[in-house]
């Protein structure tokens, strides 16, 4: 078991070499800085010099991996390659085209984030497990029927709509909540509660679906008909053996995004305009600012890594069957 | 009439060549059994007919929004007769010329749906020289009324009525075809095919397609009765039509959704295999490889992909002559990239699939036989796999016309100048904070984008429950 977690622990930084070189591959291989430059700057009527004042600028006036003009050891760390991709490693993101340190900027808007993403998520879970198991103790009956349907409508519903249709709704219509925004502190609530209860929602179909498939393939099983037999009622028998047993399988995508929770969700954040990580990859996109779109995959590998993890031990502890050899 | 010239476009091949596939995998699993079995489960269910009988009119109009073509321009006045003949530069489909007078009727600005004046006051002129603010007509919606005020919800209501008695005819000329289709196959009389399909008995869940087209011609034929004089859904913000907008943004919806994972498949389906069969360190690269790509979150890898390409597609205008040609290049690339993230959860599929089928005896026997090992992937494991590769297939699809919309929306999605559902909903989402509100071309969008997904979603269910052993 030990020894298994070390042997992952050891995985994971060459996944993230193999993700580093990539993103090296796809910002500096298959677009020269030169002609980024020309793009940022307007395709026509740049000249040489303007271009290299851009490079220069953000650093990009480099050899990519070989640096024949210096000595020693610098050879390989005065590159691009080095400066721009290796430094990441050590969470040393460089600047965005706005002149801020990246680092900085992502330690800040973690908070936000996660402020929208921890309650969707924990809600999410709740409410979706909770109708899973309900859909399972009607099962076979028009209730049954009926909520799959329902849920399959759900999920074919675009979450463009949920949210354009929530925010015109809740914000628009009835006046309840601000349409979008941030505040400090408590105040953050107000502008929380619409995204949280939309993100839920929107969520609902797929996920309740899913598991009432687990739970109910758990259902059939042996040992709950035994459990039955013993005189434990229908909920009991839900609740002692069918969701204990039918989590093992959630948990496999559902404890990997915990930590991927950090980088929100794009959509929601730029909706209702919360400074968090989601909305600052969408506008890095927009401004095209490669710097911290580089910088946002790289972050988000690394949580999507350790998620991974952290999915490998809660094995452990929920299924003892689980040994990790 | 001037002449044209055909254009091939990359996605229009890749899309008739994918119906030309299906076709040809259609008549090989005819002699197979048990492909003949599990199309039949499909076809006798009710909710599985439903969704085809929708996914193919998606399909029709799709199909015919890919044939595309150049119009001539006409000669100038003065320009001598023998003079070279000059192509114009915008490129034209099928769907456009069919939908001519949707696409030409452009208003000014926003017009409600089925309305005759604009959506705002504009001052004009009247007939004394007095000047007045009020909602001009429309150019074209309602045109024909000549008292707008007293006639125009009676000209609505009767070519409504119009158009259900249109619509009662072909549902009743395609119900007797396809009634005597069924009669011929079954070998019975009109009159028993007739009450062998009324009770559902017909083989195929005929009813349900009857049902289903009658449905479907219902909400057709008074669209297409109103269509002819007013904008059914209303006009956008320069004005286009919007019923017009919707249709040409299926062909992209249909696009995207079956050419991504069409692209990877051979990739996804060879690797998989591979990593099964082989074993050792052809299985470490290749999950090593899907680990990585797995690995960064598929938003952001499009969007770092998306943001390369669009890089290489700006510094080389000249590699596209057209505008739509260039539009295609990046609609083709983002299937590729969409292709690159996904592709991975199949690969890993099919290695699981595969590291259990190769212990088989038959395999085993097959390799004690001393049968080659390309022989054996391609007639011993392939086959066996083929039902998985399908349900992925029609699993993707929904997932993948939902993801283009947010894409769009988002920026890393399709050209700003092709229509999508994605790009229909981002022009109109500022539309709604305007009062009065501009609804029309959001919903239409949701809507369309929903029946699509809706019937995607149902067919992929039945798909699965037929061809997965396990269900």
């Amino acid at each position: 078991m030990f020894a298994y977690i070390v042997r992952r622990l050891l995985y994971a930084p060459l996944i993230l070499i193999g993700v580093n070189l990539l993103t090296f591959a796809l910002f500096f291989v298959v677009n020269t800085p030169e002609d980024m430059a020309r793009m940022q700057l307007g395709a026509k009527r740049v000249t040489p010099e303007a271009i290299e004042r851009w490079k220069v600028e953000r650093g990009y006036d480099k050899p990519l991996l070989l640096n024949a003009g210096e000595q020693g050891l610098a050879k390989l760390t005065d590159t691009i390659f080095f400066e721009k991709s290796l430094r990441m490693f050590v969470f040393d993101f460089g600047r965005a085209d706005d002149g801020r340190d990246i680092a900085t900027e992502i330690r800040t808007r973690m908070g936000p984030s996660l402020a929208v993403a921890l309650p969707t998520f924990v809600l999410g879970l709740l409410v979706t497990v909770s109708l899973a198991l309900l859909l399972v103790f009607f099962r076979g009956t028009y209730l049954d029927f009926q909520g799959v349907v329902l849920c399959v409508a759900m999920m074919s519903i675009s979450s463009l709509f949920y949210i354009i249709g929530g925010q015109w709704l809740v914000s628009k219509v009835w006046h309840l909540v601000p349409i979008s925004g941030y505040g400090e502190g408590v105040d953050a609530t107000r502008f929380l509660v619409l995204p949280v209860i939309i993100g839920v929602v929107a969520g609902i179909g797929g996920s309740a679906r899913w598991y009432r498939t687990i739970f109910l393939e758990e259902a059939g099983k042996d040992y709950v008909r035994t459990a039955r037999a013993k005189g434990l009622s229908e909920l009991q028998a839900l609740f002692r053996h069918v969701l204990k047993n039918g989590m093992i399988p959630i948990l496999t995508g559902v404890v990997v995004v915990i930590p991927s929770l950090f980088m929100g969700s794009l959509l929601t954040e730029s909706f209702f305009g919360i400074p968090g990580l989601g909305s600052y990859t969408i506008d890095a996109i927009n401004a095209q600012d490669f710097p911290v779109v580089r910088a946002m995959v790289f972050i988000g590998s690394v949580f999507y890594i350790v998620g991974l993890i952290f999915t490998d031990l809660s094995y452990t502890l929920v299924d003892p069957r689980v040994k990790l050899e | 009439m001037m002449g044209v010239q055909a254009v091939f476009l990359w996605t229009d091949l890749l899309l008739f060549g994918l119906v030309g596939c299906v076709a040809l995998a259609a008549l090989a699993a005819r002699r197979s059994e048990p492909m003949r079995a599990a199309w039949r489960r499909v076809g006798e269910s009710t909710v599985g007919m439903v969704s085809v009988s929708i996914l193919a009119l998606f399909l029709v109009v799709g199909l015919l929004d890919s044939v595309h073509y150049r119009e001539y321009l006409a000669p100038g006045a003065g320009a001598a007769p023998d003079a070279q003949r000059v192509l114009g530069t915008e490129v034209r489909s099928g769907l456009d010329a069919l939908a001519a007078p949707l696409r030409t009727r452009v208003e000014k600005t926003y017009s409600a749906p089925l309305s005759y004046r604009l959506f705002a006051k504009q001052t004009q002129e009247a007939a004394d020289g007095t000047q007045q603010r009020d909602f001009p007509r429309l150019k074209f919606g309602g045109a024909h009324l000549q008292y707008p005020e007293d006639d125009h919800a009676g000209d609505v209501l009767g070519r409504i009525g119009l158009g259900l008695a249109l619509a009662a005819c072909a549902w009743g000329v395609f119900a007797g075809c396809l009634v005597q289709g069924v009669a011929w196959s079954r070998g019975v009389p009109v009159g028993a095919a007739w009450r062998a399909v009324w009770r559902g008995k017909g083989g195929l869940a005929w009813r349900a397609v009857l049902a289903t087209l009658g449905v479907l011609c219902l909400i057709l034929g008074p669209v297409l009765a109103l269509a002819t004089e007013y904008h059914v859904f209303g006009t956008d913000k320069v004005g286009q039509d919007v019923l017009f907008l919707t249709l040409k943004s299926i062909r992209t919806a249909l696009v995207i959704s079956t050419l991504t994972t069409l692209v990877t498949l051979p990739l996804a389906v060879a690797l998989g295999i591979m990593a099964g069969y082989l074993g050792g360190w052809v299985d470490d690269v290749i999950q090593y490889l899907y680990t990585v790509l797995n690995s960064i979150p598929g938003v952001l890898l499009i969007a770092a992909a998306v943001l390369m390409m669009q890089v290489v597609i700006d510094t080389h205008p000249h590699w596209f002559e057209t505008s739509a040609e260039r539009a295609d290049a990046r609609l083709l690339a983002l299937c590729v990239i969409l292709g690159m993230t996904s592709w991975t959860g199949l690969c890993r599929l099919l290695r699981g699939e595969t590291l259990k089928l190769r212990e088989l005896e038959y395999v085993q026997a097959a390799r004690a036989f001393g049968v080659s090992t390309a022989r054996i992937l391609s007639r011993h494991i392939l086959p066996n796999l083929m039902h998985l590769v399908l349900i992925a297939l029609v699993m993707d699809f929904s997932g993948l016309v939902l993801a283009e919309a947010v894409l769009s929306y988002v920026g890393i999605g399709v050209d700003p100048n092709t229509v999508s559902f994605g790009t229909m909903i981002n022009a109109a989402r500022m539309e709604l904070a305007r009062e009065p509100m501009v609804w029309w071309s959001l919903i239409a969008a949701f809507i369309f984008m929903f029946v699509l997904v809706l019937a995607a979603n149902l067919f992929a269910d039945v798909v699965r429950d037929a061809f997965d052993p396990r269900a």
